[in-house]
């Protein structure tokens, strides 16, 4: 048991749920690489894709998806499914932009809290009642859909107010991005010099000077180098800020509290999970709620975005979410999957989507080349394992 | 006694680490009943997959004669073939399905391909009137309580024309009204020559069935000789009879005074509404004792354990009282709450998780005491596991190894380390030491007798003996959820124990 902290930091063993994400993030990068060079052409020399202005398109695209699949992760990894999603993206949305007369701050709340209703009922007929997931949202997605036509009467409703649009459009100053990158630089260092202390303190492996500078530095020059290129093309987006605190947020808790803790257990063991005192029923809600809620930010983002609430809006999302998921290296069997590997996955289909409409690829075949790849993902993962 | 229909001769057979069968031979004539008895372990089990083909012939030494000529069956369909149907003590019935298309799976008279229908039902039909069961045909077979689910297993094995019927524990699940239309259906096939394997704890069933009896234990015959010929006393004899080896240390713990009392503790099979698997069972358990619960399979031992842990997901009920005051028990929560850990039997199903680390099933139970309410620390919960594992002597390269991937006896230490994380001033074992090999074994003795000196109280179930009388301070033993029978160390003695467990004594101390 003496070489446990050689282990975690150790340089050769890697542990397979890192191996996993680092798999995607090489896979990642392949994609990027090869639309940079196939978006080459006399006015683009170096490529378009990865250029300011596209590369902030591609992210703004992003951020509805990878805002559902962090909150579709939480629910996947305790053994369940939301097929509801897309549904309640149309519905929180048209009721948002249904009640701008109460004042923009009424309107967004009210799209959040409908959200959060809708995940705390499916969630207790799942937790509660026994019904499972599947069933409880593949109704969700055709009543809720029912219940948007009711209340919009199938009308699409512009949305008037310019803050509300402007969550969906406009970038936040370059000089708060800036400050926002010191404020982010300032954290890492922070926690990590605050862990070594920590580990000192109960007994572990301390790490080496070099080896804190290195996991500072690192994550420093990405948020550097990500700031200037946003700035580039007029800040950091708005929709992308809220993406990224959504992620930290879901890392957080899926990672460092017991709310994350017991929804691997549930997912990974049920059984055990209940042995261990865990009282499954209220984790499964709260990752409904959870989901619900994060639901009602992503159709703010979306309905602001389009600057309309169309009564099919949101169809199909929920398929996207659960992909971005399955990409990054999530079980639909509970139990495995990170949040980081959920963004990647959403970031991976986002840059698909973007990269084929720039090469002006057939609409049939995006769709081909996006199933291909989630099944490959999933046939990739499979065939590591078995190997292992 | 006529010629043997079946015989096996010198079967052995071996799975890493143990030898299951050393040596075995067995033979069976036509119309007998041949009860095969043994503690839990003793190789009953295997011989008998032996004879099924589910451990194919290289993977044994020996011979199997059928009607004299040797025979080897690669796998469970020669053995059908060869007109052998064995019946497991889990059924294997396709539930939702009817009684005739079960007693017909994958045998279904068919035309063309196609499923000959009013073949089927009728040919079912008439093995159940051959049985004399009242059993519709067309009944799924869910709709039926667990007695005649047995009785339609018979009939598809009598539908293959079996010559040799095998029968493990057919009574376990069974009322004693259900148990004497099976005793009537065995007659009247003995009658009509068929040859039966009966496998059974229940030594009184044993004797009113039973034409022979071969005894197995350490997976070696001890002996076969007419049922008339003997009594249950020197079956008991036999199926014990070996010395508690010297690998439990003498322990004199000093017994403190009783924090723990469980009365009344009744318990419904969740299957079957009414049949009680626990009946009105009581007891103490006192600081720095280790108080042993006997009792062979099915006895009600896990269920005990499981109800007063809050985690029996069927009807019960039960007084709990902790220090000596009353406490609602609902669910595993609440039992934590009150200071009781539970190492519950079979660790890959209730105990781990497999795919998670370690460290991460170590703190699972108390994860709100070692790493905080809301936002956890790692590094503390690294520190405790550490600390426990090198306590337990886990081997593992780091506590962020897969649980998964570790041998029985580590996973064991780890689902022990899990609830003693928790600080638990009361600990349930249930059959702590199964399927993990003899060194571990002694290791978990070795902590289970540290805790207790250290004021545990431990209550410990095993259905090996000499592990109870070996490590305990008390025993009391279980029979068909009744207590039957209670000993202090100083008096239990093997042939006691089990007389009270196979329901042949009962005994209060």
């Amino acid at each position: 048991m003496t070489d446990s902290a050689n282990t975690r930091t150790g340089r050769f063993k890697i542990r397979t749920s890192a191996l996993r994400a680092y798999t995607m993030l090489l896979a990642l990068i392949v994609i990027w690489l090869f639309f940079q060079w196939a978006t080459i052409d006399q006015y683009h020399p170096y490529g378009l894709f990865l250029g300011a202005v596209n590369f902030s398109k591609l992210l703004q695209q992003m951020a509805v998806t990878g805002v559902l699949a962090v909150g579709m992760l939480m629910v996947i990894v305790c053994g369940n499914i939301d097929l509801s999603v897309g549904a309640v993206v149309g519905l929180s949305g048209g009721i948002a932009a249904m009640s701008q007369g109460w004042g923009v701050v009424p309107s967004l709340a009210a799209a959040i809290v409908v959200g959060l209703l809708i995940g705390a009922i499916q969630g207790t007929l799942v937790a509660y009642v026994n019904i499972p997931a599947f069933i409880v949202t593949l109704g969700g997605l055709e009543a809720w859909r029912g219940v948007i036509l009711k209340l919009t009467k199938g009308a699409t409703i512009p949305v008037e107010h310019p803050f509300f649009r402007s969550l969906g459009r406009d970038f936040i100053d370059p000089r708060i991005g800036f400050g926002l990158a010191i404020a982010g630089i300032a954290a890492i260092a922070w926690t990590n010099i605050r862990r070594n202390r920590a580990r000192q303190r109960h007994g572990l492996k301390v790490l080496s000077a070099a080896a804190i500078a290195t996991r500072i530095l690192f994550p420093s020059v990405v948020i550097v180098a990500f700031i200037f290129l946003m700035n580039k093309a007029g800040g950091v987006p708005i929709p992308v800020i809220f993406l990224l605190a959504v992620a930290l947020a879901g890392s957080f808790l899926t990672a460092n509290t017991t709310f994350g803790r017991y929804l691997y257990a549930i997912g990974g063991n049920p059984d055990a999970a209940r042995l261990s005192g865990i009282n499954l029923r209220r984790y499964i809600l709260a990752a409904f709620c959870v989901m619900g809620a994060l639901a009602g930010l992503a159709s703010i983002l979306h309905t602001a975005r389009v600057g309309s609430a169309s009564p099919d809006a949101g169809s199909l999302m929920e398929l996207d979410a659960i992909a971005s998921c399955v990409i990054g290296g999530t079980s639909l069997m509970g139990g495995r999957g990170t949040v980081f590997g959920a963004v990647l996955g959403a970031l991976i289909l986002a840059s698909l989507d973007n990269g084929m409409s720039l090469l002006n690829v057939e609409n049939w075949a995006q769709y081909v080349v996006k199933g291909g790849v989630l099944v490959a993902a999933v046939g990739f993962d499979m065939f590591g394992r078995r190997k292992a | 006694m006529q010629a043997p229909l079946l015989e096996m001769k010198q079967i052995t057979k071996s799975f890493p680490g143990v030898r299951a069968l050393d040596g075995v031979s067995f033979d069976l004539s036509p119309g007998e009943i041949h009860a095969l008895v043994g503690e839990n372990g003793a190789g009953k089990s295997t011989l008998i997959k032996i004879l099924a083909g589910v451990y194919p012939h290289p993977e044994y030494d020996g011979e199997i004669f059928l009607d004299g000529s040797a025979r080897c069956f690669a796998n469970v369909r020669d053995a059908e073939k060869a007109r052998i149907a064995v019946i497991y003590q889990e059924l294997s019935l396709v539930k939702d399905v009817s009684v005739a298309e079960n007693i017909f799976l994958g045998r279904e008279p068919r035309r063309f391909g196609v499923i000959n229908w009013e073949k089927l039902y009728s040919r079912a039909q008439q093995l159940l009137d051959d049985l004399h069961l009242a059993i519709d045909p067309l009944t799924p077979v869910r709709n039926l309580g667990i007695g005649q689910q047995q009785l339609v297993e018979i009939a598809k094995a009598l539908s293959q024309d079996a010559r040799i019927v095998v029968l493990d524990e057919p009574t376990a699940a069974l009322t004693d009204a259900e148990v004497e239309t099976l005793f009537g259906i065995l007659n009247k096939l003995r009658a009509r020559g068929v040859a039966m394997i009966y496998i059974s704890h229940k030594l009184d069933e044993v004797f009113r069935i039973s034409d022979r009896i071969t005894v197995l234990r350490d997976g070696r015959t001890i002996g076969t000789e007419a049922t008339s010929d003997l009594d249950e006393a020197r079956v008991i004899a036999k199926m014990v009879g070996r010395e508690v080896g010297q690998i439990f240390p003498e322990v004199k713990h000093e017994r403190g005074d009783v924090i723990f009392e469980a009365r009344n503790v009744t318990v419904e099979d969740p299957g079957v509404p009414g049949k009680l698997l626990v009946d009105r069972v009581g007891f103490t358990a006192r600081k720095a004792e280790v108080l042993g619960i006997a009792g062979l399979m099915g006895s009600g031992r896990s269920e005990l354990l499981m109800a007063i842990f809050g985690a029996h997901p069927g009807r019960k009920s039960a007084e709990i009282l902790v220090d000596q005051k009353p406490v609602q028990i609902n669910q595993p929560s609440d039992a934590i709450k009150h200071g009781i850990g539970f190492v519950t039997e079979d660790r890959k199903r209730y105990g781990l998780i497999l795919d998670q680390t370690i460290l991460k099933n170590m703190t699972l139970a108390g994860l709100r005491k070692l790493s905080g309410r809301f936002v956890t620390n790692e590094d503390a919960e690294a520190a405790a596991g550490e600390r426990s594992a090198r306590e337990l002597r886990i081997k593992a390269n780091s506590v962020f190894t897969i649980a998964g991937t570790l041998s029985g006896g580590n996973q064991q230490k780890v689902v022990l380390a899990k609830w003693l994380l928790t600080n638990p001033r009361v600990l349930f074992l249930d059959e702590p030491t199964r399927g993990i090999d003899v060194g571990a074994k002694q290791e978990i003795y070795a902590q289970i007798n540290k805790l207790a000196e250290r004021g545990l109280a431990i209550v410990l179930v095993s259905s090996e003996l000499p592990e109870v009388l070996g490590l305990s301070d008390r025993v009391i033993v279980l029979y068909e959820g009744r207590i039957t029978g209670e000993f202090t160390r100083g008096e239990a003695t093997p042939e006691a124990v089990m007389s009270c467990a196979t329901g042949h004594a009962r005994r209060a101390a």
